[in-house]
């Protein structure tokens, strides 16, 4: 007997329409993940990419098809049900969206916070250790307006991986950065994801990091094209 | 334990900006002192409105039903004095004539108005600090006792008594002889006091026949029920009297300035006005709090952070900033009382009881601040991060 394979996503006939438009950004989406695949979505701006990942780190309400996230089914879910889902999501911004009067430590650990459970020396020791894994082991105790545009995204990346989440959504986390930093960032995110073996979903514009991908799905016109 | 970690986000984010948090508690602190000194001065004229009550010695008291305020009292016939002693617990019922007159400053010779309070000093029915000593002087014809506390602008009395001794000034347009001090208080209703004898109050008040008096002070035997006699003095007498306990005579002097005049309501209205602007100030900070950090903000909802997590957030911040500013409001106030309690006679103090008040005050202006500028947290949307 084969083992059931859990997708981490799992999504299909997804069509979303916002209150003000008139027409569907998304038809019919149908797209799976397996465990660890790392798969980056392109397609022209307006082509339904956003949307798409805002609806499966559910950071929206589904309106129509169905959409599996880590064994969660969003159809069902109320924001209740969302706001637990996004703490197992790791997410990684355009920007890098640190709290300003937060050390990097305490940004990263804030994502730890969130279960109020957790002793504060064991968040600060994870904390510590997922920065040492981005390369910042000694910026540890420096406020995000001391670190550079690189640094405060690999300070995103340890809080989107501190937590040890089932997925990983990125959205063009390269947009900000100049293109060394920015192919930095985005092969220290794959590597560290890849030993972790967690799934990532990652919109981006950027050809030069296409190679690390597991596959490419490009959209079109609220479409996954290929 | 969430909580705790909210507050401390509050806090964290609440030191990062000295100036604005400088801002916030000089806010609250302002609002603080303005409520604290608009209390006060409330408290202040209700206590010094009875302070000729307060001195008095009497278990009951006959007044003048149509008497609104002491300083302007309606004669009652002095005759009802002497029918409550036909109860057989009534020890001495003392007349006290109260009537106000222009005191003639000795030095600048202007004229101010000043309480006239007229009673048998022998009868023990009122006792001023420093009444004991005169009395002697006081029998003498044309002779006052002047109030030390009166305020400064009928001329330094205490002064020229110590260096001269007894010395004449006018009264009403009669010359009279202060012959010592004693020490009473104003009020909202006199600006100073002097106390003498009846036979000397007529001399200055010529125009009050002696049938007619102001208030009748009554003592009672040791041992006495005061509220039967009360009861009984109240069937005895003719209704144009009525009997009043010591505590009811205050309550109904306090009465008139609380509800008979817009004093009370408008050192209300400026702690009113002084907790909405405080409000506004706490709110402003929290708002741009917010709205500086709206996408960090947004993020923590993206990462898992709840609506209600960031509401205590922003609470907590609301009530840290209350407690901030309330502590120097609260001694910044006991040293405005002091200054301010020398420069108007009035009897301006911290009471433990307005402490509480006004914590609880400036603690919900605070809430009620940091509810109006959580609304600005459901702009913080997740789905807009991307």
């Amino acid at each position: 007997m084969r083992p059931v394979v859990v997708r981490p996503v799992e999504l299909s006939g997804v069509s979303y329409t916002y209150e003000k438009g008139d027409r569907p950004v998304l038809r019919e989406v149908a797209l799976e993940i397996g465990p660890g695949e790392i798969v980056l979505l392109t397609g022209p701006s307006g082509s339904g990419k956003t949307t798409l990942l805002t609806l499966i780190g559910a950071l929206r309400a589904l309106q129509a098809g169905s959409c599996r996230v880590l064994e969660q089914d969003l159809a069902k879910a109320d924001e209740a049900g969302r706001v637990a889902l996004r703490r197992r999501i790791g997410f990684i911004f355009q920007q890098h969206n640190l709290l300003g009067f937060l050390t990097a430590r305490q940004n990263v650990a804030m994502a730890l916070e969130i279960d109020a459970g957790t002793a504060e020396r064991d968040r600060m020791t994870r904390a510590g250790a997922m920065l040492a894994a981005v390369g910042l082991g000694d910026k540890t105790e420096s406020l995000p307006g001391q670190l550079s545009g690189g640094q405060r995204q690999r300070v995103a990346v340890a809080r989107a991986l501190v937590g040890q989440p089932g997925l990983v959504l990125a959205d063009e986390p390269t947009a900000a950065l100049d293109r060394q930093s920015g192919q930095d960032v985005v092969r220290l995110l794959t590597d560290l994801a890849r030993q972790r073996a967690v799934p990532i979903l990652m919109v981006t514009h950027d050809p030069r990091i296409l190679d690390i991908a597991d596959r490419i799905v490009a959209m079109e016109d609220g479409r996954i094209v290929g | 334990m969430m909580a705790l970690l909210a507050g401390r986000l509050a806090w964290r984010q609440l030191v990062s900006s000295r100036a604005r948090l400088v801002s916030a508690i000089a806010g609250v602190m302002f609002a603080c002192v303005l409520v604290f000194m608009q209390l006060g001065f409330r408290a202040a004229l209700f206590d010094s409105a009875s302070n000729l009550p307060r001195a008095l010695q009497g278990e009951l008291f006959l007044v003048n039903p149509l008497t609104l305020v002491m300083f302007r009292p309606e004669p009652i016939a002095r005759v009802r004095a002497s029918q409550t002693l036909a109860d057989a617990d009534v020890a001495q019922a003392v007349p006290i004539y109260l009537a106000q007159a222009k005191f003639r400053n000795p030095e600048t010779g202007k004229q101010r108005t000043i309480q006239l309070i007229g009673f048998d000093p022998e009868a023990g029915a009122v006792d001023f600090a420093g009444l004991r000593p005169l009395v002697p002087a006081l029998k003498r014809i044309d002779t006052i006792g002047f109030d030390r506390r009166s305020r400064p602008e009928f001329g330094d009395i205490a002064g020229r008594l110590e260096q001269g001794g007894p010395f004449e000034v006018e009264v009403g347009g009669r010359a009279v002889v202060v012959v010592g001090l004693v020490s009473l208080g104003t009020s909202f209703g006199a600006d100073g006091n002097a106390v003498m004898t009846e036979t000397n109050f007529r001399r200055i008040v010529k125009e009050r026949p002696a049938s007619k008096t102001d208030l009748v002070a009554i003592r009672l035997k040791p041992g006495a029920d005061a509220q039967a006699v009360q009861a009984r003095l109240a069937r005895l007498l003719p209704p144009d009297v009525m009997v009043l306990t010591g505590a009811e005579l205050i309550a109904w002097e306090r009465a008139y300035w609380e509800s008979g005049t817009p004093i009370g309501f408008i050192f209300s209205f400026g702690s009113l006005m002084g907790l909405v602007v405080g409000m506004v100030i706490v709110y402003q900070i929290l708002f741009s709090d917010i709205a500086t950090h709206l996408r960090e903000y947004a993020t923590l909802k993206a990462i898992g952070y709840s609506n209600h997590y960031l509401r205590l957030v922003v609470m907590a911040a609301a009530l840290m900033l209350a407690v901030l500013g309330f502590v120097p409001g609260f001694l910044g106030s006991i040293g405005l009382y002091g200054l301010v309690a020398k420069v108007t006679l009035l009897p301006l103090g911290m009471a433990a009881d307005r402490a509480v008040t006004v914590f609880a005050l400036i603690f919900v202006m605070c809430a009620v601040a940091g509810l109006l500028a959580m609304r600005k947290l459901g702009e913080a949307d997740p789905a807009d991060m991307f």
